[in-house]
């Protein structure tokens, strides 16, 4: 009998603010213990939360971007639990009304002919306030605890369980992950924890309608381990059901080191969370003007500039849904089209060369040490025929290595293309001269034979000579 | 809705309040005053009357984003129990 996976995500994404998201303290990352712990983050007696007017306008932001509903009155509430890293005994969240309300999003997953897209509706989006943090072993059976994070903004974006395998719910992920970044709403370093996803996992049997029950693996912070983590719970809820066990709703962690999820120890009262909304908080409303508001600062969506991509650049569907993955490829990607490149030959060698060279170096396309202009000028000398594709390559290291600008480097390297008929005339007569042998080849029909010719051409000319001029001299004097 | 003592305890347990047996069942008999108050209001027809999260009908006021808080961690922690490299330390908490 087969099995089907099901899915669902819960992300916490850390709003892009100066200040947190109930008080005016820091939320700037790194700094020392408690250095931006004020009184409202410690939970002193008597403070009152007054809610971050930017936090509020991400939270529009997102629920703009993915065509949700967002709500002119949302209602703020305890969650109540006991943790040292919460010193107020609740966490300040958002229960029966939240902020954003359904959306979706859609994905792409796979690559090449087994690709395909699918819609991920969300069921909400609502904003929250982050704890503290623990630290361990600073003191024999003490923990320290540092309060810089706490009351950092969150926006908890949840899905509803419409994946169906690890490679559907890494994608969502990262497709969430550059959203987030291209709306401007969190700066998405997973390292820092400004992006974090729980995962909520079970197995059915396929045709089943009935969910089955779901473990949660918390925390995840790289797209690697969630794939990993979901393979491993997936195989291991599989197991559990074939030997006839049953799986009890539990929280998991993900151990990188064994590759295995583990169940933490189960608390006597699982989630009593108490909600209530806070008396401290009123309603918040946002009005249609509001909306609009944040409206007019939106950037052009992903989706929709891709298909501006190809209605504008005649580019293929593969080519706009590459450039328009980060928002930081596509603004590239612009520039050197405003640059005067030719739009296809700029999407070859954003995805390409530029591509290949920062996956190599673990670099952002935002510190290529080519900028667009520069790269448009080099494909503009390929446009024109002063430089084949090939020495195009050769150029484009150089200025990579930062051996100057692309005329000064065609120069020095002597990589311009020989387009002088003439001259390739002389050349190809000479190659034929002394290639008897594959003549005769070529003439008793052996097209190898043909090609075998131009690549003596183009070695002669020392890979100067312009190819399409080689393959038409060559044909006339061959007919 | 009734109370029995077992959930007085599991609610103390969760607002970690220690209760023994004699408070339980004074807390018990409080708190099924509070619950026969509930019921009665219950008892009133609230059709078409949305829920209202706060008794004054006025909304949320916003901040602007701005850092007003400066580091004050010194006179902060002078009243804690006890603190070390700037942190708060408390008995060792692992989930």
């Amino acid at each position: 009998m087969e099995w089907e996976v099901v899915i669902g995500l819960e992300t916490h994404v850390q709003l892009q603010t100066q200040s947190k998201i109930f008080s005016g303290a820091s939320t700037a990352f790194g700094a020392e213990p408690n250095t931006q712990a004020c009184v409202v983050s410690l939970a002193m007696p008597g403070v009152l939360p007054v809610l971050n007017k930017q936090a509020v306008q991400c939270a529009i932001r997102f629920g703009l971007a993915i065509d949700a509903e967002i709500a002119n009155r949302s209602v703020f509430a305890r969650k109540n639990y006991f943790y040292p890293d919460l010193p107020k005994g609740y966490q300040i969240s958002q229960y029966e009304l939240p902020v954003v309300g359904k959306g979706h999003i859609n994905i792409q997953v796979g690559s090449g002919e087994q690709a395909y897209e699918k819609n991920i509706r969300i069921t909400r989006a609502h904003l929250e306030e982050d704890a503290g943090k623990s630290v361990h072993g600073a003191q024999q059976g003490m923990s320290g605890i540092d309060l810089n994070r706490a009351g950092t903004p969150l926006l908890e974006i949840v899905t509803e369980p419409d994946m169906r395998s690890a490679a559907e719910a890494v994608a969502y992920a990262k497709k969430l992950h550059e959203l987030v970044q291209w709306i401007g709403i969190c700066d998405g370093n997973m390292q820092e924890g400004s992006f974090r996803c729980d995962v909520n996992v079970s197995v059915r049997r396929k045709g089943e309608e009935k969910l089955g029950t779901r473990r949660e693996i918390k925390n995840l912070n790289s797209f690697k381990f969630m794939q990993q983590a979901i393979e491993y719970e997936t195989r291991w809820q599989i197991e559990t059901l074939e030997d006839g066990g049953k799986i009890q709703q539990a929280t998991v962690l993900f151990n990188p080191d064994t590759g295995e999820t583990r169940a933490m120890r189960s608390k006597e009262e699982a989630n009593d969370y108490r909600y209530f909304p806070d008396p401290d908080l009123l309603p918040l409303a946002i009005s249609a003007d509001d909306i609009d508001a944040v409206k007019q600062h939106m950037p052009e969506l992903p989706e929709a500039m891709k298909q501006r991509f190809q209605s504008q650049y005649a580019l293929p569907d593969y080519d706009a849904n590459m450039l328009t993955s980060s928002r930081a490829v596509a603004d590239y990607f612009v520039a050197v089209v405003a640059a005067g490149a030719d739009a296809k030959l700029a999407s070859n060698w954003v995805m390409g060369n530029v591509a290949a060279k920062l996956n190599l170096e673990e670099k952002s396309i935002a510190a290529s040490p080519i900028n667009p202009t520069q790269l448009a000028e080099l494909i503009k000398r390929i446009q024109d025929g002063t430089i084949s594709n090939n020495a195009a390559k050769q150029v484009f290291e150089a200025m990579w290595n930062g051996e100057g600008e692309v005329d000064s480097i065609i120069e020095a390297k002597g990589l311009k293309q020989v387009s002088d008929s003439g001259a390739i005339e002389a050349i190809v007569d000479e190659v034929l001269a002394a290639n008897d042998a594959m003549i005769q080849e070529y003439k008793s029909g052996k097209d190898k034979a043909f090609n075998a010719l131009v690549g003596q051409v183009m070695k002669a000319s020392k890979g100067k000579a312009n190819p399409a001029q080689v393959n038409e001299i060559l044909k006339k004097k061959l007919s | 809705m009734s109370l029995n003592s077992q959930d007085i305890k599991r609610i103390a347990h969760l607002a970690r309040i220690e209760v023994n047996d004699d408070e339980a069942q004074a807390t018990l008999n409080k708190l099924t005053g509070i619950m026969a108050l509930i019921e009665e209001m219950q008892a009133v027809n609230t059709e078409g009357i949305a829920p209202m999260s706060h008794s004054q009908d006025v909304t949320q006021r916003l901040r602007e984003d701005q850092v007003t808080e400066t580091n004050q961690r010194e006179l902060y922690q002078s009243i804690a129990p006890s603190v070390e490299d700037g942190l708060y330390l408390v008995p060792k908490v692992i989930e």
